[in-house]
């Protein structure tokens, strides 16, 4: 049986700053502490799940149809018709040539 | 009938008097749009339940169905079609969907009429509706005092009398707790049951649509028109059966379970002691009740807190300001956006709250290289264990029952400079949350002036086994709401 003890989790700063960039989130220089506290304090708590032996268990991935297996199946996987351009644009904050408008990737 | 009359109906009985022709659904409509919009133009003088109210002029047409015409309260996060629809957030302000979700569809095909949007917390993270964009919600039992969340506006407009019943959403509590603190009934239904197609998603394995009611009876017809398996929803299943409205007077030879790790440390002794003698109520009915074990309920809280916000973190990736919502024009300095990038991380930058950000960045931590399997991984495997718990009991017992919340309503700002302890509140309601299963909350009675809630679970699809346990225990315990409706 393999226990996996998590170590004691401590965000630093940098580690804070490399997961904003990964969530395209800009932190404010005032965000960054509090910000590594607070992960930190929720980390720490979540860690004892690491103190369950596992090791035979399977993940759950949809909560119900795992559970009872006998209930009818989910629906099929067919495409269906999506929304039409002019609505699916409308509440777009800029739009060019029919589709959105972004800043240029390396202006 | 008088606008006062017309407010001590259910909106079952609304319903009814609808059907028999003593009731307009143009004099009911117009009573609660009344009421909403004075909320709504109160401001912070009010309870902000609501982020968006039917106009002057907006009496819909009498609406044929079983639902008569009766008014509806959404939460925010549902999309309504050119209505509002900003999931509590400053990202989405002012946004206006270009379709309708299932659920409200539904219920609109059943006779309902969209009377109000309802506030929420932000993307439905939180469980004091403090984290709300467009401002806090108030407790209409004491307007100092929370009404909980994340389904805050739809359980006050409930409680206060400004919404006949309302649509919630619910992850780890979020219909299920703020019920309970403003003294309503609220029901979390098996997941799957009732489509999520149209609700701006959260954490999309836990997030469920259902009703917030004065009464089980309303429970039991809303949810009767909301669930259906629903093609636009890969998740969604059909639910087997036909929900139907309660009529259990006893609870003969019920075995009712109580769980030891959801009913007595970290729980208030006043919350503990109407918890105890809605038991003894429920023995006087004929209910048999055991002590039973959860073993892995502890580590709920945990398992969620990975889950949800890896979840959230993916959901609300989308949230970037290409397609909707907000974008962020220039920097600080007022320069304009430099590039794509800067674009991206500025608009999520402004537009998210602290909440919303703490938890996207948990769960791109969490989801991050080389942690999925220690984090997400085990959690679903956690997930696994609390569903394979609730499994053994509901083969020594028909339903489980816990208090609902941990505390009664508390103060405004006691708890946000703490997020753990913000996220407490949830750890009875959690574990049915990650088991999919069906729970619902009803008042049992006060302490310290103030509603608490009793939670009832039971396997999938049971929803009619706990809306009659509900209705029997509702009726003797007699629990009056009257008080808060203002």
């Amino acid at each position: 049986m393999a226990i996996h003890r998590m170590p004691i989790t401590v965000i630093g700063r940098d580690e804070v700053l490399h997961v904003a960039r990964l969530a395209r989130l800009a932190l404010a220089e005032d965000e960054i502490e509090p910000m590594a506290r607070e992960l930190s304090a929720v980390l720490d708590h979540v860690a004892r799940i690491g103190e369950l032996d596992l090791d035979d268990v399977a993940p759950t991935s949809h909560v119900v149809a795992d559970a009872v297996p006998t209930h009818p199946a989910l629906r099929p996987d067919e495409p269906r018709p999506c929304l039409p351009r002019e609505l699916a644009l409308a509440e777009a904050p800029a739009v060019a040539d029919d589709g959105f408008l972004v800043p240029s990737p390396q202006a | 009938m008088s606008a006062t009359d017309v407010l001590e109906l259910s909106a079952a009985q609304a319903a009814d008097a609808i059907a028999a022709g003593s009731l307009s659904a143009a004099e009911l409509f117009d009573a609660y749009r009344a009421r909403a919009a004075a909320d709504r133009a109160a401001g912070a003088a009010g309870l902000n339940c609501f982020t968006w109210v039917a106009g002057d002029g907006a009496t819909p047409e009498p609406a044929a169905g079983a639902l008569g015409g009766v008014p509806l309260a959404v939460k925010d996060l549902f999309c309504t079609k050119g209505v509002p629809s900003q999931s509590g957030s400053r990202i989405l302000e002012g946004y206006l969907p270009p379709y309708t979700a299932s659920v409200v569809r539904r219920l609109e095909d059943a006779g309902a009429s969209l009377l109000a949007k309802t506030n929420q917390d932000e993307f439905a993270m939180g469980s004091s509706n403090e984290n709300s964009a467009f401002g806090d919600v108030r407790n209409p039992w004491d307007r100092e005092r929370v009404p909980g969340g994340s389904s805050g506006g739809s359980a006050a407009a409930v409680a206060a009398g400004l919404a006949p019943w309302a649509l919630g959403t619910d992850t780890g509590g979020s219909i299920r707790q703020p019920a309970a603190l403003c003294g309503i009934v609220g029901l979390k239904p098996t997941y799957g049951s009732v489509s999520r197609y149209g609700m701006i998603a959260f954490a999309s394995s836990l997030d469920q649509a259902g009703p917030l009611t004065r009464d089980v009876r309303d429970a039991a017809l809303l949810l009767k028109h909301m669930v259906g398996q629903d093609p636009c929803d890969a998740t969604s299943l059909a639910f087997p059966g036909e929900i139907e409205l309660p009529t259990a007077e006893r609870l003969d030879g019920v075995r009712l379970g109580v769980p030891e790790e959801l009913s007595g440390g970290g729980i208030e002794p006043g919350v503990l002691e109407a918890f105890r003698a809605a038991l003894a109520q429920g023995e006087a009915l004929g209910a048999e009740i055991s002590e039973v074990r959860l073993p892995h309920a502890p580590h709920a809280l945990s398992a969620y807190y990975v889950i949800a916000p890896a979840e959230a973190s993916s959901n609300l990736a989308r949230f970037d300001g290409v397609r909707f919502g907000l974008r962020a024009a220039s920097s600080p300095e007022g320069e304009n956006a430099s590039d794509l990038l800067d674009m991206y991380t500025r608009t999520r930058h402004d537009g998210f709250g602290p909440e919303v950000k703490r938890r996207i960045m948990l769960g791109t931590y969490a989801l991050s290289s080389g942690y999925y399997d220690a984090y997400y991984g085990r959690a679903q495997r956690v997930r696994t264990k609390i569903s394979e718990d609730f499994r053994s009991v509901f083969e020594q017992v028909d339903l489980i029952v816990t208090p609902t919340a941990p505390s009664v309503a508390f103060e405004l700002g006691e708890k946000t400079a703490d997020p753990l302890a913000m996220y407490l509140n949830d750890f009875c309601t959690v574990p049915m949350s990650l088991a999919g299963i069906p729970a619902i909350s009803i008042p049992c009675g006060l302490s310290q002036g103030l509603p608490v809630g009793l939670q009832i679970a039971g396997p999938a699809f049971s929803e009619n086994r706990l809306l009659n346990a509900a209705y029997a225990l509702e009726q003797s315990l007699g629990f009056d709401g009257a008080q808060a409706r203002v």
